[in-house]
């Protein structure tokens, strides 16, 4: 039982203990950051010393140099937020359409079973595929890159959702008829809340999965946005403008996703 | 006895359809209960001892015959009737308080004097400091205790107890099934334990009803009386017609480990 942890004064065996943990935890954050440091230094430094071709590699120098450009001209924030605004409202609207699908085929175990051949196929086909049909039908903009951010998660949303909803155990269930549950109710009291670490974990996969669809849309379709900054970049040769923009991808979704981390933390006090 | 019996069962049959073919589980059951009486029910593994009930919590309709609460048909689950699973199956995202609300909640019932009755419930049982606690902040023994108060919560006139210690260690089972008694007694419920343990049985129950292999049918049923001041089971268990009682179900129960 974890109900009382004592307030008894800490014994040096544990304030040993303690400090054992503290400073492992502190090895580990510092061997991350020194990886990261240590490969911009190499990669900086080979490139000064012409070891690698900076036209090809760039350089980290130079791609601090694009960053404040791009900041001076106006467009970093613009291009920036274009796409987090594109993988925001993808990742949410991907998410929570894949959740009510969810719902309806966990209401429905024949429509479950009808839909299921579709969404098996709808999941291994390669999503990127529908870009060109999306352009004709929605047209060449952000509403394109955002449908094509919502698809990429949405068949694989609906799937884990769905096997979260049915592993909710049958006897959690049957507790709930015994109180005469209603379907709704059971809905509401005990497959939805149950299923909460599998939607966060649903969340946590379509935060990458969006960013995939943002960026391939941006790709295809887009006059703006990060997606577009690499397009243009390998285009005319600007590899500084690749690798900077491919940074900035990668500190946006980490940051996306330690958010997710943080709401998981934040409202699921009972799972820790 | 029909007159004044709670529960009742005539004639029960209940066959299981599947894909496979058809399994019956029950084959003409009948018994009554009488209000305040606590039936144990003891059977070999998987001779539909859960089935009768799961009939009499209305969760599932006989195939031939009739099940009555008070002299009324089952139409469906009640909330006269109350269910203890084999496991506590507490919602581990409510509180303490919050999972005994659980039945109030989905009966519509759970106002402020339903919810002052659960509190109390918490508080003579011994968990009111526990109320804002989530359940696996608990030890396996306070939890059963919880899921106990959740099915008195909804104030049941029957209570269902299916197997309800045996998820537990064997000390936290003996204290636990010797408080479960007292707790019933106290609050002058209908109970009818469905168990393995025919020890548990004889020290809890005033009738205790052996059924046959499956399909299941009642084949003896024994009044319990035994000698002792103090009625709790665990120290029932040491009147001297226990043994007796216990030879005659063993044998009755006819089990052969093939």
């Amino acid at each position: 039982m974890s109900v009382d942890t004592a307030q008894a004064p800490i014994s040096e065996e544990r304030k040993r203990y303690l400090k054992k943990l503290k400073k492992r935890r502190m090895a580990i954050r510092v061997t991350q950051a020194a990886i990261l440091v240590l490969i911009f230094v190499l990669w900086e430094v080979a490139a000064s010393l012409g070891l690698i071709d900076s036209f090809i590699t760039s350089q980290p120098s130079r791609m601090l140099r694009t960053l404040q450009n791009l900041a001076n001209e106006g467009a970093l924030f613009m291009h920036v937020s274009i796409t987090i605004a594109e993988t925001v409202v993808g990742f949410v609207a991907g998410t929570v359409l894949g959740t009510l699908i969810a719902v309806i085929l966990w209401w429905s175990d024949f429509v479950s079973k009808v839909a299921d051949p579709y969404l098996v196929t709808l999941n291994s086909l390669p999503k990127v595929a529908l870009g060109p049909i999306l352009i004709v039908w929605i047209g060449a903009g952000p509403a394109s890159i955002i449908v094509m951010a919502l698809l990429v998660s949405l068949v694989v949303t609906v799937i884990s959702m769905l096997n979260g909803f049915n592993g909710v155990s049958q006897d959690k269930i049957k507790l709930l008829k015994t109180f005469g549950a209603a379907k709704l109710q059971v809905l509401t009291k005990v497959i939805l809340p149950a299923s909460i670490p599998t939607m966060i974990s649903a969340l946590k996969i379509n935060v990458g999965m969006s960013w995939v669809g943002v960026i391939v849309g941006e790709f295809l379709v887009s006059k703006a946005g990060l997606g577009y900054l690499i397009v243009y970049g390998g285009q005319v040769f600007r590899l500084d403008l690749v690798m900077t923009s491919v940074v900035i991808c990668a500190a946006a979704a980490a940051l996306m996703y330690h958010g997710v981390s943080w709401l998981e933390k934040k409202y699921i006090k009972w799972s820790q | 006895m029909n007159g004044q019996s709670i529960v009742s069962m005539n004639n029960v049959d209940l066959i299981y359809q599947s894909l496979e073919g058809e399994t019956p589980a029950l084959s003409n059951i009948s018994f009554d209960v009488s209000e305040g009486e606590f039936i144990g029910i003891v059977g070999p593994s998987g001779c539909g001892k859960t089935t009768i009930l799961s009939l009499i919590a209305g969760l599932i309709k006989p195939s031939p015959g009739k099940v009555l609460i008070d002299g009324k048909e089952v139409e469906g689950p009640s909330p006269k009737v109350g269910y203890m699973l084999q496991q506590d199956h507490l919602f581990e995202w409510r509180t303490i308080m919050q999972n005994v609300m659980l039945g109030l909640e989905i009966l519509g019932i759970n106002n402020d004097e339903n919810r002052e009755r659960a509190m109390k419930l918490l508080d003579t049982y011994g968990l009111a400091e526990f109320k804002n606690h989530y359940p696996q902040q608990l030890s396996g023994g306070m939890r059963q205790r919880v899921a106990l108060i959740r099915t008195l919560a909804i104030s049941p006139k029957i209570l269902l107890l299916d197997e309800p210690f045996s998820a537990l260690d064997y000390q936290t089972r003996l204290i636990l099934s010797d408080e479960v008694a007292n707790i019933i007694r106290k609050e002058k419920k209908t109970a009818l334990l469905v168990t393995h343990d025919i020890s548990e049985a004889i020290s809890m129950s005033d009738r205790v009803m052996v059924l046959t292999k499956r399909p299941a049918s009642v084949k003896k049923t024994y009044r319990i009386e035994l000698t002792g001041d103090d009625r709790s089971p665990i120290e029932l268990r040491k009147a001297p017609e226990f043994r007796h009682y216990f030879n005659e179900i063993w044998k009755e129960l006819d089990i052969h480990v093939s």
